[in-house]
């Protein structure tokens, strides 16, 4: 997993609340069996006038000029401002692949569902959470502020205007901030408790064994 | 000291450790699969140079890109089938049962699992997919996972997790003739709203929920996750074990009765608290439908479409616009008054057999309003399908001019060739409204099977009571 520790960037806002996975990567972009390549049709539906398919070309479809990410103000952003509830519906681990794809690495929002919560860590996707009045101010400044750049410091758990120097706090799980830093390997982690799972095991099967019966 | 809630009992089960940085590792007994969410997770392993750690806790089963024609023995769309080919031939690589595509029991990876008696209470069941808090009907601590927790799972049987706070939604009093599981499900999302639940593990429970079935408490649960929740669950009963005895995977002879008797210690403590109480009044519910696109986005039948200027929130108030506009819906319209071009009857959260019983009470010696363009019947399962005829739903449905399909999604997420042309208006038995889910701009209406069965004989939304 690549490292996380300071981004800058520019932030684009997306102004809706409840912005579902579906939104994010429309089911036909599932059928791929790779990690990659979501990227240009992340938000696909909102982002192209015309029905976007696997395997088509991009570069030639009509685009909304309407969608936020169109603008050219916002080209090249890495932090995305969300409204509440952001990643809600699917499971779909597309979504963030498609996000990252894109080249976002932070998502601020008030709330976010929990498993695109989830799996965000698990792909350097930092999701930070802050209060509905600090995202409102900030939805406020980018739309103000043509270029309006953060640099999002994950170390030190802050928010910086670039513009200003004004600096927002934000929380985040020991944890998950650790894992992202370092770009860990969850399945590593775990596979040296390999001998706790196993004395588990050992246990359940005695407690319950029609659980370790078949499939 | 309080008690435990039937989730912290499920938790404390299932834990192998509490690590010092504040999570847990959580152990998994059952892992479903299918093949939208695996492929990169197999890829993983095999990169890594991993092996499944326990294959005989898995299951998988395609659904999601498979046709339902009756006559489609392959798959067109060359991706699709590329997808399926390589859950076939992960599967076979890694020793992984898999319901093949040509396998009598293939059907929705949430409604194989009971079906079979690979879901049991006590366990905890993953799968990559959100609506595996279905399995959370029998008393099992089941949730959705995403692709990178399913190599994971894959690879240790364990996950890396954090404990939910506790939420019990308690449905009182008894539900009027003709108001379903569904209505009760689409009634709750609406009163706590799409994040109602986020952060929470729901335990659903009361006398309107003891007196559904499994398959009602299945449509209960599938839907927790609309309401934020990963997982939802139901205290097991007597119900829920006449259920599974003597399904295939379900335990034998001793072991039966050495389950049984640990199911049975299987619900909250009396004196356990709970962080947040919801308390609902059955007997209030009216059938459901929703008009928006969101599932907290629903009215009884009866109401009108809502009015955005009467909403004080400028956010919500917009998301409302955004959804009537989506939709082609103005405000005030009663919503019995809206037609509808296709019907839906399918999803893993209304394709069950009752599911199916409950549709063919309303078509039958009826006919499809000659005003709506398709309706589809998409059992959840060979095994539903195969019930269903043998006792004859599907000639009520074909007689009435339904169509008569093969398991899968289907047209619940579209990713197989059933999906609405743009501005097309669907009853649905599904799960979500999102914009462009079961096809891009079309619009879509969740209801129960038996509103889905009333609307296509009106051809608009009617009480199934009143037909
Ligand atoms: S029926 Fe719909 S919700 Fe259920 S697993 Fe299939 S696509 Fe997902």
């Amino acid at each position: 997993m690549e490292k996380f520790t300071v981004l800058e960037g520019i932030a684009a806002p997306l102004d809706r609340a409840n912005v579902d996975t579906d939104a994010i990567i429309p089911k036909q972009f599932l059928k791929s069996i790779k990690r990659t390549g979501f990227g240009p049709n992340l938000f696909d539906e909102w982002r192209y006038l015309d029905h976007g398919e696997p395997g088509m070309d991009n570069s030639t479809r009509p685009i909304n000029p309407d969608f936020v990410l169109n603008q050219k103000r916002y080209a090249g952003a890495r932090i995305l401002l969300a409204r509440d509830n952001f990643g809600c519906g699917s499971s779909r681990e597309h979504a963030p692949w498609a996000l990252s794809d894109y080249g976002f690495r932070c998502i601020i929002a008030p709330s976010f569902a929990d498993i695109f919560f989830n799996n965000c860590f698990k792909n350097g996707l930092l999701p930070i959470v802050l209060p509905g009045e600090m995202v409102d101010d900030l939805f406020d400044r980018v739309e103000k502020t043509p270029g309006f750049s953060l640099r999002v410091d994950l170390l030190e758990q802050r928010i910086v205007s670039v513009a200003d120097g004004s600096v927002i706090p934000f929380e985040i799980d020991a944890f998950r901030k650790e894992a992202l830093i370092q770009g860990l390997d969850d399945i590593g982690m775990t596979l040296a408790k390999a001998d706790r799972i196993r004395e588990y095991e050992e246990r359940r099967q005695h407690e319950a064994p029609w659980l370790f019966s078949q499939a | 000291m309080s008690g435990k809630t039937l989730y912290d009992k499920l938790w404390d089960q299932h834990l192998v450790h509490d690590d010092p940085n504040g999570t847990s590792l959580i152990y998994i007994d059952r892992h479903l699969v299918h093949e939208v969410t695996s492929p990169q997770a197999f890829e993983g392993l095999h990169i890594a140079g991993r092996k499944p750690w326990r294959t005989d806790s898995m299951l998988a089963v395609p659904d999601h890109n498979v046709p339902t024609t009756v006559d489609s023995a392959d798959i067109d769309d060359p991706v699709s089938r590329l997808q399926i080919q390589t859950l076939d031939q992960n599967c076979n690589h890694f020793g992984v049962m898999q319901f093949g595509m040509s396998d009598p029991r293939q059907g929705i990876v949430h409604v194989i699992g009971p079906e079979q008696g690979l879901t049991l209470p006590g366990m905890t069941i993953v799968c990559g997919d959100s609506h595996t808090s279905t399995h959370g009907a029998f008393g099992a601590l089941a949730f959705g996972i995403g692709t990178s927790e399913v190599e994971h799972v894959m690879a240790t049987q364990c996950l890396i997790s954090r404990k939910s706070k506790n939420m019990r939604v308690r449905v009182e009093g008894e539900l009027k003739p003709g108001v379903t599981a569904k209505d009760v499900v689409l009634a709750i999302i609406g009163e706590i709203g799409t994040a109602g639940g986020t952060g929470y593990a729901i335990e659903f429970s009361g006398p309107v929920i003891e007196s559904l079935s499994m398959e009602g408490r299945m449509t209960v649960c599938n839907m927790t996750i609309e309401a934020g929740a990963r997982a939802g669950m139901i205290r097991p009963d007597q119900k829920t074990i006449d259920y599974l005895e003597g399904r295939p995977y379900t335990p034998k002879g001793e072991m039966w009765e050495r389950a049984v008797a640990s199911w049975r210690e299987l619900e909250s403590d009396a004196d356990a608290v709970f962080d947040a109480e919801i308390v609902i009044d059955g007997g209030e519910i009216r059938p459901q439908v929703t008009w928006g696109t969101s599932p907290e986005m629903v009215v009884s039948l009866g109401e009108s479409v809502p009015d955005p200027d009467a909403e004080p929130d400028p956010i919500k108030q917009e998301g409302m616009r955004r959804a009537l506009d989506y939709m082609g819906l103005e405000p005030g319209t009663p919503i019995d008054s809206v037609s509808l071009d296709l019907i839906f009857i399918g999803s893993c959260t209304n394709s069950r057999i009752e599911d199916l019983r409950e549709a063919a009470e309303i078509a039958r010696g009826r006919k499809v309003s000659g005003t709506v363009k398709q309706a589809l019947v998409v059992p959840g399962s060979g095994l539903v399908k195969r019930q269903a005829e043998s006792e004859g739903l599907h000639r009520i449905f074909i007689d009435a001019g339904f169509e008569w399909r093969n398991p899968g999604c289907s047209m619940c997420l579209a990713m197989n060739a059933d999906r609405l042309k743009p501005q097309e208006r669907c009853a649905s038995t599904s799960n979500r409204n999102f914009e462009g889910r079961q096809g891009q701009g079309g619009r879509t209406h969740l209801v129960s099977p038996a509103m889905a069965a009333a609307a296509a004989i009106a051809g608009h939304f009617a009480d199934p009571a009143s037909l």
